[in-house]
């Protein structure tokens, strides 16, 4: 019966090209009427250009689509929302100053020429969704109020609301946490049970096998397969290509490793401070961080993990409390003062925070010793010095790259990290301040920066790693603190920590202890 | 005397009567900047309105109920004109919205267009022949206190009236005015639910615009009434600081125009009065008020909190990666 029919929505050797990549070559993909299909594929795989095309973001260069057998041609999101073509992105296309309602309604409907619209109705009309598909949300709250988790049941909302049949969810689980995901998880089932069909879009290989009744890999742009496989291991050599290799320190290496930990090099105590918008971004923080050891702060984003790292790195100003680094404090948001007295940090907008895109390689390497001796001879730089010093440094920590006079924008996004941190390893750190190190990295490179992590810890640094991901903050870390809502909310040694409890802890769970 | 002579009453009629120019042209810069378009053209988009309603009522021969509303559409045409060649460059050249705002001010303003149309159509040697007179609304204007303020005003102060009115209703209660918000806060968005983000900007940026025009108009046709070589003396840089001073809102726009026609309008009435204070210092008044506004309000953050359009200055292009 369901064979009979046409697929909701299909693809057929589908090719874009930008200037210089080729984001998806010869793909052919279709959904069925009630799956889920998951289209599996590292960063930079195509993933995210094939749905804006299935979407009418794109228009395809050669290759031609289908809905429900028709052939089509958008040539605008206008298009694929007539076709019943709905898209939840990774980023929310939510405007922060409007109301739930008004974000649903946006783009929807015709009034009579000087009509005023109904709001009202509108409201009621997202209540009933919101009710029928468990996706409780306030039609009336301003987006801006809202968790990460609400505005993503507003997306939701807002494509049920267009009476979309195909649902193209965009890594919809990149925001959550991992209780909210498996919400998540049910919600997707429940929609392909009620007859629409479920796109959704990951590199988490658990959650596709749990969730997707079919998935498509895709790898370097092309489709490698269409298969129900849900072996994790299976569909991770699809993805990558090759058998997969990954970093963990073995319980046995952390326990061992934690019984070298030397004195404590980083104490935050009481850490307060508000955020961008006014609101309190940390409300008594107290961390220590010691030497040989890794400390992973697990979360989900938007917790107060960028503010407190910020904070370390002297970006951003603290409220109250004190931070020091063996013993001295910090002066409160001056940028220089932790970089004397050894705090390295890698941030997570590497190229925007981390370096000046435009400046060499070897440049970007010297940003912080280029004020002493050898680079230095006052008042002027040595660039000499500083190209031998790029060279070095790039053979010591692998980076890939034509030559050390290379502008670090045209640098792959591993390359990119271990540029930056080759800059913060070098010098002698006492601390290193590290944000989503992985995040946007292939596997290979998660690899090499996982190892840097571990050597620097080994060599007596103090590294404190702050992720999204749980499964990198378990692999790699002696002690892990929870973070939510400005506080940590529980330390555990490694030993100790269970995935489950930090999993709920993380969504702000308190009382599990049982 | 009449309480009607009172120095209050006075300002305050006066300040509606000089502040009507910058209704119209703060108006339409919040429409444009409601869209996500800055447009530093508004002093030079005044002068264009200003010289073609000049143009019309002198040259035109007919009676004043012809004459006037034709010199009002000549004036919006030729606003609405200089304002699409902003759109042109910043919404389909994606051109640097400041410099194109200040290219039409410099094209079209004082020693620019507008002064050679002036020039070769000979204007400003005799006031235009029909101009915008008070009225006395419905017998009213004798009213103590009010009658004078809000019911002997010129009819372009009624029309500024009856725009902000439609403009609030349009949008605050209206769905184009909820796509106009949305491309203004978020142009990604409102592509990516089906609404035109180049059709909102073209059509809010000239139109708006031609409210520009409007504004001019009022100088050459109601405050002088003639043409006078930038005339507009930097009046389209306080309605640039006055959409900031309302908060992107219509109703206090309005309120801050007012504000701003009490302090041009106090040298003037002042003087009348036979109370003295340097004239100098009193019509540097607006233009100082113009610098502090634009001081509290120029770092991001507070411009954040005081609700300007998100997307304001920024460009849109579809398929970046």
């Amino acid at each position: 019966m369901k064979a009979a029919t046409a697929p909701a929505v299909a693809a057929f050797h589908v090719t874009k090209k930008f200037p210089g990549v080729i984001a998806n070559e010869d793909v052919t993909f279709d959904v069925r009427v009630g799956e889920v299909h998951a289209l599996l594929g590292e960063n930079g795989a195509g993933k995210t250009t094939l749905s804006n095309i299935l979407t009418g973001l794109y228009r395809p260069d050669e290759g031609w689509m289908e809905v429900a057998g028709i052939a089509v041609d958008f040539q605008s999101p206008r298009d694929a929302i007539h076709a019943g073509i709905g898209m939840v992105h990774q980023h929310f296309r939510l405007i922060p100053t409007f109301s739930v309602a008004e974000n649903i309604a946006l783009g929807t409907g015709h009034d009579p020429v000087g009509g005023r619209f109904d709001l009202k109705m509108i409201e009621e009309r997202v209540v009933e969704i919101s009710e029928s598909f468990d996706l409780p949300v306030d039609p009336r709250a301003k987006i801006w109020q809202l968790s990460v988790g609400e505005q993503q049941r507003v997306e939701i909302i807002k494509v049920l609301y267009r009476d979309a049949r195909v649902l193209i969810f965009d890594e919809p689980t990149a925001v959550l946490s991992p209780l909210e995901s498996e919400r998540l998880g049910a919600t997707l089932q429940t929609m392909a049970r009620s007859g629409r069909s479920i796109v959704f879009i990951s590199h988490k290989l658990g959650e596709v096998a749990s969730i997707a009744d079919r998935v498509t890999v895709l790898r370097h742009g092309r489709s490698v397969q269409t298969t129900s496989e849900n072996d994790v291991s299976a569909l991770a050599s699809l993805m990558v290509g090759r058998d997969v290799e990954s970093v963990t320190r073995s319980s046995r290496a952390i326990a061992e490793s934690s019984s070298r930990v030397g004195a404590v090099v980083l104490e935050i105590e009481n850490l307060h401070a508000v955020g961008d918008r006014g609101l309190k971004a940390l409300e008594g923080v107290s961390l220590d961080v010691r030497s040989g050891e890794i400390v992973g702060v697990a979360g989900v984003a938007g917790n107060g993990q960028r503010e407190l790292v910020e904070i370390l790195a002297g970006l951003r100003r603290a409220g109250s409390g004190s931070i020091r680094v063996e013993g001295e404090s910090l002066e409160n948001g001056s940028t220089r003062h932790p970089i004397r007295l050894g705090v390295s940090y890698v941030p997570q907008d590497r190229m925007g925070t981390g370096l000046a895109p435009d400046l060499t390689i070897a440049e970007n390497m010297a940003l912080k010793n280029f004020r002493r001796p050898p680079v230095a001879r006052p008042p002027f730089i040595r660039q000499s010095v500083i190209d031998a010093q790029g060279r070095d440094l790039m053979e010591q920590f692998d980076v890939r790259a034509p030559s050390e006079t290379t502008p670090t924008r045209r640098l792959s996004g591993g390359n990119v990290q271990k540029v930056l941190l080759a800059r913060e390893m070098s010098g002698d750190p006492r601390v290193l301040v590290i944000a989503s190190p992985s995040q946007g990295l292939d596997v290979g490179a998660v690899a090499t920066v996982h190892r840097l992590l571990i050597d620097a810890a080994e060599s007596g640094v103090g590294v404190l790693l702050v992720s999204e991901d749980l499964d990198e903050v378990l692999a790699l870390s002696n002690r892990i603190a929870v973070m939510y809502e400005g506080r940590i909310l529980d330390t555990f040694d490694r030993a100790d920590a269970d995935a489950q409890r930090i999993g709920l802890l993380m969504g702000g769970q308190l009382d599990v202890s049982a | 005397m009449s309480i009607n002579d009172n120095l209050f009453v006075i300002i305050m009629a006066s300040a509606i009567f000089y502040g009507t120019p910058l209704v119209f042209a703060s108006l339409g810069e919040l429409l444009a900047e409601r869209s996500g378009v800055l447009n530093l053209g508004v002093e030079g988009m005044m002068l264009l309105g200003a010289v073609a309603a000049a143009w019309v009522s002198t040259n035109v021969d007919g009676p004043a109920i012809v004459v006037l509303p034709l010199a009002i559409v000549a004036a919006m045409i030729a606003a609405g004109l200089g304002a699409s060649i902003h759109a042109f460059l910043t919404i389909t050249l994606r051109v640097n919205q400041i410099i194109s705002g200040l290219a039409l001010t410099i094209f079209a303003g004082a020693a620019g267009l507008s002064s050679y149309l002036a020039g070769i159509w000979q204007l400003g040697q005799t006031p235009v022949k029909q101009q915008f007179g008070k009225i006395d609304v419905l017998g009213l204007s004798g009213v103590p206190v009010v009658g004078p303020i809000l019911f002997h005003q010129t009819l372009l102060t009624y029309l500024s009236w009856v725009l902000v009115i439609a403009a609030s209703f349009y949008l605050f209660r209206t769905r184009a005015g909820l796509h106009l918000r949305a491309v203004g806060e978020s142009p990604q968005t409102a592509d990516s639910v089906g609404i035109s983000v180049s059709r909102y900007r073209y059509f809010h940026v000239i139109f708006g615009g031609s409210f520009a025009g409007i504004a001019g108009a009022c100088f050459s046709l109601m405050i002088v009434p003639t043409w006078v070589d930038g005339m507009t003396a930097g009046q389209g840089w306080i309605a640039l600081a006055l959409v900031i001073f309302g908060f992107w809102r219509p109703d206090l726009t309005l309120l801050g125009a007012y504000l701003f026609g009490a302090l041009s309008s106090l040298g003037l009435t002042l003087q009348a009065r036979g109370i003295h204070i340097s004239t100098a210092l009193l019509s540097a008044l607006p233009y100082v008020m113009t610098i502090v506004v634009l001081v509290i309000v120029s770092n991001t953050a507070s411009r954040k909190q005081l609700g300007a359009p998100a997307a304001l200055g920024k460009p849109y292009e579809r398929e970046e990666r």
